[in-house]
Order: C-alpha cells, then structure tokens, then sequence
C-alpha cells in the first residue's frame, strides 16, 4: 500500500444520521468478485432516480467532480460487515469520512483500504460544518483537519495510522509473528 | 484483584500476542465461517501472494447468500437471478477445490445458512474464538464463542495466518431479570433492547446477556438475541455456556465424542464471568415489561410495543424514516396493512422459529392480499420441518415453502418485493431498500409475521396463539 499523509479534497456534507453499509452499497450489488468498479454504485439509491440519471439534489451529484471528505452524521457505517462499502467510497472519490460516531467493523475496513475514518466530537463537527465551502487539509501526520480557518485536532488508532503513514501492510506485519504463531499453535497441542 | 469476565477468559485463551502501546494483539481464530460474497477478494491476495491457508482444516465454507431458494430441476440445475450470482457462487466452489477447504454446496445435507448450520453441525463451541465476513457472526455468542463478523481483508488474514490484529473492545452486561410473559419471545426480548440502546448503544462493546430471563431461553432464542447484537453496533454478544448449551451440542457431528466430552464439558465450564468481574457498562432490562414488538422505521432502534403508538417527529431521523414508511407520527402501528411475509434469515429462520409461526397459521389461510415466503435456515431445519409436517401447515395456509439460503432479508439472491410493499419479515434489519429498492421493511417475530400473514395487517399475535392453545 501507498503511505498516505495528506488528504487535500472538498467537503461533501451528509447531514443523516445511521448510514447504514446498505445506503453506501445495496446488497444487489455485492454480486463482484473483485473489488474494483463498486464507485459508480456507491450510494446507489439516494444518488440515482427511477430512470437511472443522477438526482440533482443529491450532495454527491452536485459541485465539480474530484476527491471529496464525507462529513457525515451520527453513527456512520453502520450494519453489514461489507468490505465493499469502502472500496465503494473511495472509487467514488470519497477520500476521509468523518463523523461524530463511526461503527467499528466500517470504521476497521475504512483504514485497512487508506480510506480516513475520523471520528470528533459534536462541537467539532459543528465547527466543521461551518467551513463546508471551504477546500480541507487532513494531515495524517499531525492529526488535524485544516478547514478554512478551523484546525481540529484528532486521533485515529495508532497502529492503523502508522500502517497508513508508512504504507505497512497489515499481513505482512502478521506474517512475520509466523514463530509467535507456531509456539501459540504447539502450547495448545500439548 | 477481581474477576474476569466471559469475554476477558477467551480473549486470554487466544492471545498469541498481547496489545502494546500503539499495537494491536495477534488474537487467534479457532474456527473461519466463509460464503461467497465476502471471500472472493480474499482468495486472491493468496493467490497473488503465492501462499495457502495456514489452517484449511479451521475454514468451513457454506453457500447462503446467492444461492436460489427456488428448487433446482431434474439435472440439478439451479435458477440464479443473474449470471452474477451464479458467478460468485462457482467462484466459492472452485477456490474451496483449490485450497482445500470443505465446502457444503448443493450436495451436502449441511448446507444452510452460515449461522445456523455450523452450529447445527457442533462447529460452534464453548470458549471459542469465532469470525467470518459476516457481521451476523455474532449469532454463536449463544454458546459462550467470542464471535464476530470481520471484512474482507480479515478474512484473507485469517486464510494466511489463522490470526486478526484486534483492540480489545469494553465490556457490557444487559442484566435481562425478571422473566418473560406468556408467547413474548427472544425476538421481541432483543427488538426491545436494541429499542432501549438505540443502533449505537453498543458500539465498541462486547455485550454480556445474563439474568433469569436469558438463562430461561432455548438455545435457538439465544442465537435469536445475540444474532442482533450487531444491530445495536456490538462488537460481539455472548451468553454463557451452560447444561442447556452442553445438552444442545452432545452428539452433533464435530462435538468431542466419548471421554473427550467430559473434558470438553470440564473446560467449557471455565467459561462464565467471575462473580466479582467488572464490566465497563450494566445496563437492566425488566422482562416481564417486554411486549411483542415490531420496528416501524429504517433502523433497527426505532421499535413500538404493537399495542403502542409511534413516536412523534423529534427530529429529522423520526422525519425521514416516517416518510420513507409512509407512516404518520403517533399513529398505531396496529392495522398497518402487510403485503409480504418473509419468515427466515440467520435471526429467525430454526425449526422452533418455524414451529412458533406454524402454530399460529395452523388451519388458518393466508390473507389473500399477503405473499408469505418460509425459508428455512437449513436442509437440517428443511428436514427436520418436513418430518412433522410443518411444510403442510404452511402450504396449506397459501405459503411458499422454499429451499435454505438468506433470501429475502437482503435480497441478493433474487427474493425482493416490489417498490413501496410493507413487509413484515422475521429477519434483523430494516435499512431503506434492504429487501428491494423503495420496500418498507418492519422487523418481528415469527409469532407476529405469521399473525400478519393471516391479518393482512400488523397485529398483535397473542390472540392466534390463544386461541391455537
């Protein structure tokens, strides 16, 4: 995986709360056996009218095309285990998610894929909400989203944001424990 | 020093690496459940990397989610809803082939539902470290397992290493006292607490169910209440194993036999919280105040007593999923009319879920408005309900009765409603468009679904099942 530092992209506001893996992906689209191509279906049903043309009035249908930060009310990501939700977003565009609570499993898969998922506190969000129009900073490295003229400082699980600075892959950070895993493997068969 | 808790007694027994600062704990998997939506990615970075699993033998694979439930024909053939299904479906099949893991297609008599037939064949145990790429996971906390649904990228981590990196979750004790009333069951036990916590109560938790109330539920109700722990955003949910737990599993195909039971039994008992252990949260639920409930808006959380009201607009959620509804604040969710009945899904799809439905619609028909699909959870549960003439009972009321699979709770098999149906479903989430795109989705129990079967309308099933009596 690439390292991953900074994230400079537009804010999208989706000011619902509970969005659930299935508003991300529906099910009928998790038929893929690989991960590429789920972008375009990313948010299917609120993002496509009955005729299949985008709905204007849908956030991520509106303003240029390019990377994107979601912020996103309560409880985002909740629901189905679907890996494909993120590698939805981020074929999408959609860079960061942040959000006042983050569910874990979406929360887990986001940062295993480099897609950032911040969780802040209400204030904060309130904060950045206001700084919508503006383009955002994420500095991975420092913690802080630079919103206009907001800084909020944040904290993502160390290790995942160590993986992400320095490109780690988690596997192999787990194959080389292979020795651990043995010893573990034989003191339980004895 | 205090006690341990459930959850700390198997998170110790599986630790191959304690967390540090700023790293996770290498957290051994003793058993991988896999289907085919969620491993086909994870079959390629094998593949890509060279390498096999590390320990075929701990990966069982089943074919759930895809798969028709519609009968295959004379050559064996089954009718897939698209060349995609059917796609995911043989890529499961082969990649089992080429990394030799056992697989129960078409041709085993295990085959169901991931959640219902490992435990069906004693996969499921005491003390074990659980996962699978499915957040429904969750299900075999019933038998004291730490179990939980991973992604994607997990699963191929469990494939190469038969270990997940994992931060250790807070623990949570819902203290169930008092007992339930006469015909309230666990799905309106679970609905209620998940109505009481809302869909994020339990987020970075492991919830603990305990108290006289749990301890007096069958173990297919315990899966019942721990299959929706998710649905509270729990981690995990876990009930402590006990005679009723050993009881259920004594004799299944991969139980320890012989001597080795009695051991096995021995060391399962370990497995309980510790009188003094603290838990990070106790939250108590009063059971005999549990009434039959139904959801009534897009999440999980949004539940009504089906005597009751629902809520007035408190804000835009209450708004939004109203809207989506098309139900009206502080209206009765009481006659409320149906078109769709789906009784199945890793909630509520057993023989005593089927047997709580069959006893309501018993010389009863169907209203003539209302399609009723019943989708057994497995060819276990299929032939074990043949066997007593359960199938009758549901053919005769104007029922569908289906071959095992996931169906209608998400759909991907083909099994949806059309735009706007109202579906009372016995399954565990009603997110917009989960069972079709536009479909209103209200959770119940087998008991309530059947009652709405019959009523066309949402009603309370007590009076079917006293009049069954």
């Amino acid at each position: 995986m690439n390292p991953l530092t900074h994230i400079t992209a537009r804010a999208t506001v989706l000011d619902i709360a509970n969005i659930d893996t299935d508003q991300i992906i529906p099910a009928r689209f998790l038929t893929t056996t690989t991960r590429i191509g789920l972008g375009k279906h990313a948010f299917n049903d609120w993002r496509y009218r009955a005729d299949g043309s985008p709905d204007p009035n849908f956030v991520l249908n509106q303003g240029e095309a390019g990377d994107r930060v979601l912020l996103a009310g309560d409880n985002f990501g909740c629901g189905s285990s679907r890996e494909h939700a993120p590698w939805a977003l981020l074929d999408a565009g959609i860079r960061a998610v942040i959000s006042t609570r983050i569910a874990d499993i979406f929360r887990n898969n986001a940062l295993k894929n480099g897609l950032l998922a911040i969780v802040v506190s209400p204030e904060q969000w309130a904060s950045l909400h206001a700084q919508s129009g503006a383009a955002w900073v994420i500095d991975l490295r420092a913690e802080t989203i630079q919103a206009g003229a907001v800084i909020v400082p944040f904290k993502i699980d160390a290790f995942a944001r160590a993986c992400l600075l320095e490109g780690v892959d988690e596997l192999g950070y787990l194959l080389k424990r292979t020795d651990l895993i043995d010893r573990f493997e034989q003191g339980r068969a004895a | 020093m205090s006690g341990k808790t459930l959850f700390e007694k198997i998170w110790q027994a599986h630790e191959v690496e304690a967390a540090e600062a700023g790293r996770p704990a290498v957290l051994y998997v003793d058993l991988h459940l896999i289907h085919e939506v969620t491993s086909p990615q994870a079959f390629d970075v094998l593949r890509a990397r060279g390498m096999g699993l590390r320990q075929p033998g701990r990966t069982v694979a089943t074919l759930d989610h895809s798969t028709p439930t519609t009968p295959a024909d004379a050559e064996g053939r089954h009718t897939y809803a698209d060349a995609a299904t059917e796609a995911q479906v043989r890529q499961l099949q082969t990649n089992c082939a080429e990394f030799g893991v056992t697989i129960h297609g078409y041709d085993s008599p295990s085959r169901g539902i991931v959640h219902v037939m490992a435990p069906e064949l004693g996969l499921t145990q005491p003390g074990m470290t659980i996962v699978c790429g499915d957040s429904h996971t969750s299900t075999h906390g019933a038998f004291g397992a730490l179990a939980f649904g991973i992604g994607t990228t997990e699963v191929g981590h469990v494939f190469a290493t038969q270990c997940l990196l994992q931060q250790k979750a807070k623990t949570m004790a819902i203290e169930v006292e008092g007992r339930l009333k006469p015909n309230v069951g666990a799905k309106d036990l679970i609905l209620h607490i998940i109505g009481q916590l809302g869909v994020a109560g339990g987020t970075g938790h492991v919830v603990e169910y305990r108290g006289e109330a749990i301890r007096a539920l069958s173990m297919e109700a315990r899966m019942t209440v721990c299959n929706m722990s998710i649905e509270m955003g729990a981690r995990a949910g876990l009930i402590a194993p006990d005679e009723q737990t050993f009881a259920w599993l004594k004799g299944r195909p991969n139980a320890p036999q012989g001597a080795d039971w009695n051991q096995a039994v021995a060391r399962w008992k370990q497995f309980t919280t510790d009188s003094d252990a603290q838990f990070d949260r106790v939250v108590t639920i009063d059971a005999s105040a549990v009434e039959p409930s139904v959801t009534w808006g897009t999440d999980p959380g949004k539940v009504v007593a089906i005597s009751g009201r629902l809520p007035e607009v408190a804000d835009e959620g209450v708004r939004k999923a109203l809207a989506y509804m098309k139900l009206e604040a502080g209206q009765a969710i009481h006659g409320v009319p149906v078109d769709v009945v789906f009784l199945g899904s890793c909630t509520n799809s057993r023989l005593p879920d089927l047997q709580e439905a069959a006893a309501v619609l018993r010389g009863l028909r169907v209203h003539p408005k209302v399609r009723m699909l019943v989708v057994p959870g497995s060819e276990a549960v299929k032939r074990d309900a043949e066997a007593i003439g359960l199938h009758e009972v549901f053919i005769a009321a104007g029922a569908e009765w289906r071959e095992p699979g996931c169906s209608m709770c998400l759909g991907m098999n083909g099994d949806i409603a059309k735009p706007g149906e109202l579906v009372v479903s016995t399954s565990n989430r009603n997110f917009e468009g989960r069972q079709g795109k536009g479909v209103r989705t209200v959770l119940a129990s087998p008991a309530t679904a059947a009652a709405a079967a019959v009523a066309g309308v949402i009603v309370d099933p007590r009076s079917f099942q006293e009049a069954a009596a």
